[in-house]
Protein backbone atom coordinates (compact mmCIF):
# COMPACT_ATOMS: atom_id res chain seq x y z
CA UNK A 1 0.00 0.00 0.00
CA UNK A 2 3.07 2.35 0.70
CA UNK A 3 4.30 1.62 -2.68
CA UNK A 4 1.10 2.85 -4.14
CA UNK A 5 0.57 5.99 -2.04
CA UNK A 6 4.50 6.87 -2.46
CA UNK A 7 3.78 6.76 -6.81
CA UNK A 8 0.12 8.45 -6.64
CA UNK A 9 2.23 11.38 -4.44
CA UNK A 10 4.97 11.59 -7.00
CA UNK A 11 2.88 11.19 -10.32
CA UNK A 12 0.74 14.46 -8.56
CA UNK A 13 4.12 16.41 -8.29
CA UNK A 14 4.95 15.06 -11.89
CA UNK A 15 1.50 15.92 -13.47
CA UNK A 16 1.89 19.43 -12.42
CA UNK A 17 5.75 19.73 -13.67
CA UNK A 18 4.40 18.68 -16.95
CA UNK A 19 0.89 20.64 -17.02
CA UNK A 20 3.23 23.66 -16.50
CA UNK A 21 5.49 23.04 -18.98
CA UNK A 22 2.57 21.90 -21.58
CA UNK A 23 0.72 25.16 -20.41
CA UNK A 24 3.63 27.31 -21.67
CA UNK A 25 4.03 25.37 -24.78
CA UNK A 26 0.45 26.16 -25.28
CA UNK A 27 1.44 29.96 -24.86
CA UNK A 28 0.46 30.60 -21.66
CA UNK A 29 2.15 32.86 -19.36
CA UNK A 30 5.09 34.36 -19.88
CA UNK A 31 9.07 33.38 -20.50
CA UNK A 32 9.62 30.31 -18.57
CA UNK A 33 10.84 30.23 -15.17
CA UNK A 34 14.47 28.20 -15.72
CA UNK A 35 16.86 29.73 -13.52
CA UNK A 36 19.54 31.57 -14.17
CA UNK A 37 21.72 28.85 -15.89
CA UNK A 38 18.38 28.76 -18.68
CA UNK A 39 18.47 25.99 -20.98
CA UNK A 40 14.45 25.91 -20.82
CA UNK A 41 13.46 27.86 -23.80
CA UNK A 42 16.16 26.05 -26.23
CA UNK A 43 14.35 22.75 -25.51
CA UNK A 44 11.40 24.25 -25.70
CA UNK A 45 11.74 25.74 -28.82
CA UNK A 46 13.54 22.85 -30.35
CA UNK A 47 12.23 20.82 -33.29
CA UNK A 48 12.34 17.72 -30.67
CA UNK A 49 9.97 19.86 -28.83
CA UNK A 50 7.09 18.68 -30.73
CA UNK A 51 6.33 14.49 -31.15
CA UNK A 52 3.99 13.16 -33.45
CA UNK A 53 1.81 16.58 -33.48
CA UNK A 54 1.75 17.62 -29.94
CA UNK A 55 4.16 19.19 -27.60
CA UNK A 56 6.40 17.03 -25.54
CA UNK A 57 5.13 18.13 -22.30
CA UNK A 58 1.49 16.56 -23.42
CA UNK A 59 2.49 13.14 -22.92
CA UNK A 60 3.85 14.13 -19.55
CA UNK A 61 0.39 15.37 -18.65
CA UNK A 62 -0.93 12.28 -20.00
CA UNK A 63 1.36 9.99 -18.68
CA UNK A 64 1.40 10.98 -15.07
CA UNK A 65 -2.53 11.55 -15.13
CA UNK A 66 -2.64 7.80 -16.46
CA UNK A 67 -0.25 6.63 -13.33
CA UNK A 68 -2.09 8.87 -10.70
CA UNK A 69 -5.77 7.59 -11.90
CA UNK A 70 -4.03 3.68 -11.34
CA UNK A 71 -2.36 4.41 -8.33
CA UNK A 72 -5.45 5.50 -6.85
CA UNK A 73 -7.79 2.84 -8.22
CA UNK A 74 -4.96 0.45 -6.48
CA UNK A 75 -5.12 1.99 -3.48
CA UNK A 76 -9.17 0.96 -3.13
CA UNK A 77 -9.52 -1.48 -0.08
CA UNK A 78 -11.11 -3.89 -3.03
CA UNK A 79 -8.06 -3.58 -5.38
CA UNK A 80 -5.02 -3.49 -2.42
CA UNK A 81 -3.94 -7.56 -2.78
CA UNK A 82 -4.29 -7.72 -6.50
CA UNK A 83 -0.95 -7.49 -7.62
CA UNK A 84 -1.76 -6.88 -11.11
CA UNK A 85 -2.09 -2.97 -10.51
CA UNK A 86 1.87 -3.27 -9.42
CA UNK A 87 2.65 -4.89 -12.99
CA UNK A 88 0.24 -2.31 -14.43
CA UNK A 89 2.38 0.74 -13.03
CA UNK A 90 5.59 -0.67 -13.62
CA UNK A 91 4.75 -1.04 -17.51
CA UNK A 92 3.38 2.22 -17.33
CA UNK A 93 6.50 3.73 -15.39
CA UNK A 94 8.82 1.83 -17.97
CA UNK A 95 7.57 3.30 -20.55
CA UNK A 96 7.61 6.77 -19.15
CA UNK A 97 11.53 6.03 -18.51
CA UNK A 98 11.80 4.79 -21.86
CA UNK A 99 10.52 8.18 -23.10
CA UNK A 100 12.32 10.20 -20.42
CA UNK A 101 15.87 8.43 -21.64
CA UNK A 102 15.26 9.22 -25.39
CA UNK A 103 14.26 13.10 -24.39
CA UNK A 104 17.92 13.70 -22.29
CA UNK A 105 19.52 11.50 -24.86
CA UNK A 106 18.00 14.90 -27.46
CA UNK A 107 19.30 17.11 -24.56
CA UNK A 108 22.25 16.34 -24.17
CA UNK A 109 23.64 15.40 -27.49
CA UNK A 110 21.54 17.02 -29.96
CA UNK A 111 20.22 20.35 -28.24
CA UNK A 112 22.97 20.71 -26.25
CA UNK A 113 21.07 22.35 -23.66
CA UNK A 114 19.15 21.26 -20.18
CA UNK A 115 15.40 22.02 -19.33
CA UNK A 116 15.61 21.95 -15.15
CA UNK A 117 12.11 20.93 -15.55
CA UNK A 118 13.00 18.12 -17.84
CA UNK A 119 15.32 17.37 -15.49
CA UNK A 120 13.01 16.94 -12.64
CA UNK A 121 10.31 15.31 -14.36
CA UNK A 122 12.83 12.89 -15.19
CA UNK A 123 14.11 12.14 -11.82
CA UNK A 124 10.15 11.71 -10.71
CA UNK A 125 9.93 9.14 -13.09
CA UNK A 126 12.80 7.10 -12.38
CA UNK A 127 11.76 7.05 -9.13
CA UNK A 128 8.47 6.03 -9.78
CA UNK A 129 9.82 3.21 -11.77
CA UNK A 130 11.79 2.04 -8.91
CA UNK A 131 9.29 2.09 -6.44
CA UNK A 132 6.47 0.25 -8.67
CA UNK A 133 9.73 -2.13 -8.98
CA UNK A 134 10.32 -2.51 -5.14
CA UNK A 135 6.34 -3.52 -5.30
CA UNK A 136 7.08 -5.99 -7.18
CA UNK A 137 9.07 -7.34 -4.74
CA UNK A 138 7.05 -6.64 -1.36
CA UNK A 139 4.82 -9.37 0.19
CA UNK A 140 1.05 -9.53 -1.02
CA UNK A 141 -1.09 -7.49 1.78
CA UNK A 142 -3.99 -10.69 3.46
CA UNK A 143 -7.23 -8.71 3.21
CA UNK A 144 -8.62 -11.85 5.07
CA UNK A 145 -6.98 -11.43 8.61
CA UNK A 146 -7.26 -14.64 10.66
CA UNK A 147 -7.88 -17.15 7.47
CA UNK A 148 -5.28 -18.75 6.39
CA UNK A 149 -4.78 -20.67 2.88
CA UNK A 150 -3.94 -24.29 3.30
CA UNK A 151 -0.19 -25.06 2.31
CA UNK A 152 -0.41 -27.35 -0.99
CA UNK A 153 2.02 -30.10 -1.31
CA UNK A 154 3.74 -30.84 -4.59
CA UNK A 155 1.83 -32.83 -6.76
CA UNK A 156 1.88 -36.50 -5.81
CA UNK B 1 -5.92 5.94 4.33
CA UNK B 2 -8.25 8.68 4.28
CA UNK B 3 -5.29 11.01 6.05
CA UNK B 4 -3.75 10.11 2.79
CA UNK B 5 -6.24 11.53 0.22
CA UNK B 6 -6.68 14.49 2.31
CA UNK B 7 -2.79 14.69 1.75
CA UNK B 8 -3.40 14.05 -1.75
CA UNK B 9 -5.75 17.17 -2.27
CA UNK B 10 -4.05 19.60 -0.13
CA UNK B 11 -0.54 18.92 -2.61
CA UNK B 12 -2.92 19.33 -5.95
CA UNK B 13 -4.18 22.34 -4.34
CA UNK B 14 -0.64 23.82 -3.13
CA UNK B 15 0.94 22.39 -6.99
CA UNK B 16 -2.00 24.18 -8.24
CA UNK B 17 -1.64 27.60 -7.06
CA UNK B 18 2.49 27.26 -8.11
CA UNK B 19 2.40 26.25 -11.38
CA UNK B 20 -0.62 29.21 -11.67
CA UNK B 21 2.03 31.51 -9.82
CA UNK B 22 4.67 30.76 -12.18
CA UNK B 23 2.42 31.30 -15.33
CA UNK B 24 1.31 34.72 -14.13
CA UNK B 25 4.59 36.05 -12.91
CA UNK B 26 6.77 34.44 -15.71
CA UNK B 27 9.82 36.60 -15.89
CA UNK B 28 11.58 38.17 -18.80
CA UNK B 29 10.79 40.76 -21.27
CA UNK B 30 12.40 42.26 -24.25
CA UNK B 31 14.10 45.81 -23.51
CA UNK B 32 12.48 48.52 -25.40
CA UNK B 33 15.46 49.95 -26.23
CA UNK B 34 16.59 46.84 -28.34
CA UNK B 35 12.83 46.09 -29.66
CA UNK B 36 12.20 49.38 -30.63
CA UNK B 37 13.45 51.91 -33.46
CA UNK B 38 15.73 54.19 -31.83
CA UNK B 39 15.02 57.95 -31.31
CA UNK B 40 17.56 58.68 -33.60
CA UNK B 41 19.58 57.21 -36.92
CA UNK B 42 23.73 56.51 -36.45
CA UNK B 43 25.56 56.34 -38.92
CA UNK B 44 28.71 54.54 -37.12
CA UNK B 45 30.19 53.66 -40.50
CA UNK B 46 29.42 49.77 -39.81
CA UNK B 47 28.21 48.72 -43.39
CA UNK B 48 27.51 45.19 -42.16
CA UNK B 49 29.34 41.76 -41.60
CA UNK B 50 30.91 39.78 -44.35
CA UNK B 51 31.48 36.61 -45.40
CA UNK B 52 34.78 35.79 -47.76
CA UNK B 53 37.84 37.28 -48.95
CA UNK B 54 37.81 40.77 -49.29
CA UNK B 55 39.21 40.53 -52.29
CA UNK B 56 36.38 38.35 -54.07
CA UNK B 57 35.17 39.52 -57.24
CA UNK B 58 31.70 39.63 -56.36
CA UNK B 59 29.68 41.02 -53.78
CA UNK B 60 25.96 39.74 -53.01
CA UNK B 61 24.48 42.17 -50.51
CA UNK B 62 21.24 40.21 -48.73
CA UNK B 63 18.98 42.42 -46.48
CA UNK B 64 17.59 39.92 -43.96
CA UNK B 65 15.17 39.86 -41.56
CA UNK B 66 15.10 37.64 -38.61
CA UNK B 67 12.02 36.89 -37.77
CA UNK B 68 11.45 36.13 -42.06
CA UNK B 69 10.73 32.10 -42.20
CA UNK B 70 11.83 32.58 -45.61
CA UNK B 71 15.48 34.04 -44.71
CA UNK B 72 15.53 31.43 -42.32
CA UNK B 73 14.95 28.63 -44.78
CA UNK B 74 17.25 30.36 -47.00
CA UNK B 75 19.97 30.35 -44.26
CA UNK B 76 19.71 27.06 -42.81
CA UNK B 77 19.00 25.46 -46.49
CA UNK B 78 20.77 27.31 -49.05
CA UNK B 79 23.28 29.35 -47.60
CA UNK B 80 25.40 26.01 -47.35
CA UNK B 81 25.86 25.16 -50.24
CA UNK B 82 26.81 29.01 -51.55
CA UNK B 83 29.63 28.54 -48.81
CA UNK B 84 30.97 25.69 -50.41
CA UNK B 85 30.71 26.87 -53.82
CA UNK B 86 31.20 30.49 -53.75
CA UNK B 87 32.41 31.77 -50.59
CA UNK B 88 34.95 29.05 -49.43
CA UNK B 89 36.06 29.25 -53.08
CA UNK B 90 36.95 32.97 -53.44
CA UNK B 91 34.69 33.85 -56.01
CA UNK B 92 32.13 35.79 -53.92
CA UNK B 93 31.71 38.07 -50.48
CA UNK B 94 28.66 37.94 -48.33
CA UNK B 95 27.71 41.20 -46.70
CA UNK B 96 24.47 41.14 -44.77
CA UNK B 97 22.45 43.97 -43.63
CA UNK B 98 19.37 44.31 -41.36
CA UNK B 99 16.03 45.06 -42.71
CA UNK B 100 13.73 44.21 -39.98
CA UNK B 101 9.91 44.77 -40.85
CA UNK B 102 7.45 46.24 -39.29
CA UNK B 103 4.98 43.64 -39.41
CA UNK B 104 7.35 41.23 -37.45
CA UNK B 105 7.43 42.28 -33.27
CA UNK B 106 11.32 40.81 -32.54
CA UNK B 107 12.98 41.38 -35.47
CA UNK B 108 14.50 44.31 -34.38
CA UNK B 109 15.44 42.59 -31.35
CA UNK B 110 16.62 39.32 -32.89
CA UNK B 111 18.68 42.01 -35.32
CA UNK B 112 19.89 43.58 -31.90
CA UNK B 113 21.18 40.19 -30.08
CA UNK B 114 22.90 39.30 -33.03
CA UNK B 115 24.55 42.79 -33.36
CA UNK B 116 25.49 42.21 -29.86
CA UNK B 117 26.82 38.91 -30.24
CA UNK B 118 28.43 40.51 -33.01
CA UNK B 119 30.02 42.91 -30.83
CA UNK B 120 31.85 40.03 -29.21
CA UNK B 121 32.93 38.76 -32.13
CA UNK B 122 29.64 36.09 -32.33
CA UNK B 123 28.11 37.73 -35.18
CA UNK B 124 27.85 34.23 -37.51
CA UNK B 125 27.55 31.96 -34.74
CA UNK B 126 24.32 34.47 -33.46
CA UNK B 127 22.52 33.93 -36.89
CA UNK B 128 23.12 30.35 -37.26
CA UNK B 129 21.29 29.48 -33.29
CA UNK B 130 18.51 32.60 -34.50
CA UNK B 131 17.51 30.67 -37.51
CA UNK B 132 18.08 26.89 -36.77
CA UNK B 133 15.49 27.53 -33.61
CA UNK B 134 13.64 29.53 -35.34
CA UNK B 135 9.87 28.23 -33.86
CA UNK B 136 10.16 31.65 -31.96
CA UNK B 137 9.21 33.36 -34.74
CA UNK B 138 6.03 31.70 -34.63
CA UNK B 139 5.19 31.45 -31.31
CA UNK B 140 4.57 35.42 -30.80
CA UNK B 141 6.03 34.85 -27.42
CA UNK B 142 8.27 37.13 -26.05
CA UNK B 143 12.19 35.30 -27.33
CA UNK B 144 14.17 37.73 -24.65
CA UNK B 145 15.13 34.22 -22.47
CA UNK B 146 15.50 32.33 -25.58
CA UNK B 147 17.70 34.89 -27.52
CA UNK B 148 19.97 34.70 -23.63
CA UNK B 149 19.74 31.09 -24.11
CA UNK B 150 20.74 30.81 -27.77
CA UNK B 151 23.55 33.98 -27.24
CA UNK B 152 25.22 31.67 -24.21
CA UNK B 153 25.03 28.55 -26.91
CA UNK B 154 26.47 31.20 -29.60
CA UNK B 155 29.56 31.41 -26.67
CA UNK B 156 28.70 35.50 -26.01
CA UNK B 157 29.57 36.19 -22.30
CA UNK B 158 26.08 36.76 -21.45
CA UNK B 159 26.64 39.50 -18.98
CA UNK B 160 28.17 42.06 -21.84
CA UNK B 161 24.90 40.82 -23.67
CA UNK B 162 22.75 41.63 -21.64
CA UNK B 163 23.74 44.96 -21.18
CA UNK B 164 24.40 45.88 -24.72
CA UNK B 165 21.05 44.59 -25.10
CA UNK B 166 19.15 46.82 -22.07
CA UNK B 167 21.14 49.35 -23.58
CA UNK B 168 20.22 49.61 -26.99
CA UNK B 169 23.67 50.05 -28.24
CA UNK B 170 22.93 48.96 -31.74
CA UNK B 171 19.62 50.23 -32.24
CA UNK B 172 20.53 53.46 -34.53
CA UNK B 173 22.73 51.17 -36.46
CA UNK B 174 19.59 48.50 -37.05
CA UNK B 175 17.68 51.47 -38.12
CA UNK B 176 20.75 53.15 -40.84
CA UNK B 177 20.83 49.39 -41.99
CA UNK B 178 16.40 49.44 -42.56
CA UNK B 179 16.84 53.48 -44.07
CA UNK B 180 19.35 52.12 -47.02
CA UNK B 181 17.41 49.30 -48.03
CA UNK B 182 14.23 51.64 -48.21
CA UNK B 183 16.41 53.88 -50.49
CA UNK B 184 17.44 51.27 -52.40
CA UNK B 185 13.92 50.06 -52.78
CA UNK B 186 14.26 46.76 -50.79
CA UNK B 187 10.28 45.34 -50.53
CA UNK B 188 10.58 42.04 -48.70
CA UNK B 189 13.29 40.04 -47.25
CA UNK B 190 15.56 38.31 -48.38
CA UNK B 191 16.21 40.85 -50.69
CA UNK B 192 19.60 40.17 -52.69
CA UNK B 193 22.06 42.88 -55.05
CA UNK B 194 25.14 42.89 -56.42
CA UNK B 195 27.06 45.19 -58.46
CA UNK B 196 24.56 47.28 -57.25
CA UNK B 197 21.85 45.73 -58.82
CA UNK B 198 18.77 43.80 -57.32
CA UNK B 199 18.88 40.10 -58.10
CA UNK B 200 16.23 37.79 -59.19
CA UNK B 201 13.25 40.44 -59.53
CA UNK B 202 11.44 38.54 -61.71
CA UNK B 203 11.62 35.74 -59.21
CA UNK B 204 8.44 33.99 -57.98
CA UNK B 205 10.34 31.87 -55.77
CA UNK B 206 13.04 31.75 -53.34
CA UNK B 207 16.41 31.78 -54.85
CA UNK B 208 18.92 28.92 -54.48
CA UNK B 209 22.32 27.98 -54.75
CA UNK B 210 22.12 26.88 -58.25
CA UNK B 211 20.74 30.78 -58.95
CA UNK B 212 23.63 32.45 -57.39
CA UNK B 213 26.39 30.17 -58.44
CA UNK B 214 25.01 30.67 -62.51
CA UNK B 215 24.84 34.68 -61.57
CA UNK B 216 28.39 34.57 -59.43
CA UNK B 217 29.83 32.88 -62.63
CA UNK B 218 28.13 35.19 -65.25
CA UNK B 219 29.25 38.01 -63.34
CA UNK B 220 33.26 36.83 -63.36
CA UNK B 221 32.80 35.75 -67.27
CA UNK B 222 31.81 38.96 -68.27
CA UNK B 223 33.66 41.05 -65.82
CA UNK B 224 36.79 42.79 -67.88
CA UNK B 225 40.06 41.29 -66.72
CA UNK B 226 41.75 42.58 -64.03
CA UNK B 227 44.83 45.03 -65.09
CA UNK B 228 48.23 43.59 -64.34
CA UNK B 229 50.36 45.53 -62.79
CA UNK B 230 53.21 45.90 -64.73
CA UNK B 231 56.41 45.75 -62.96
CA UNK B 232 58.37 48.84 -62.82
CA UNK B 233 61.74 49.83 -64.17
CA UNK B 234 63.57 52.67 -62.31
Amino acid sequence: MRHRQAIALLALVGLFVALYMWLHALGFGGAIKCGASGGCETVQTSQWAVFLGFPVAFYGVVGYLAILIIALVALRASALAQRDWNLLLLLLATMGVVFTAYLTYVELFLIHAICRWCAGSAVIISLIWIVSLLSLRSPAIRTDPGVSQPLRGPPA
Amino acid sequence: MNRFYVMVGVLAVVLGIGVLALLKTGGGSAPAAAAGAPPTVVDDSFRGYTLGQGSAPVEIVEYLDFECPVCATFATIQMPTIKDQLINTGKARWRLRDYPLPIHKYARFAAHAAQCAGAQGRYFEMQDQLFSHHQWAQTGKDPSNLFRDLARAAGVDVKAYDGCMEAGRFAGRIEYSRQEGDQRLVDGTPTFYATGKKLFTNFRRLPNSDDFKSLVDSIIAHSPPQPRTRPTHH
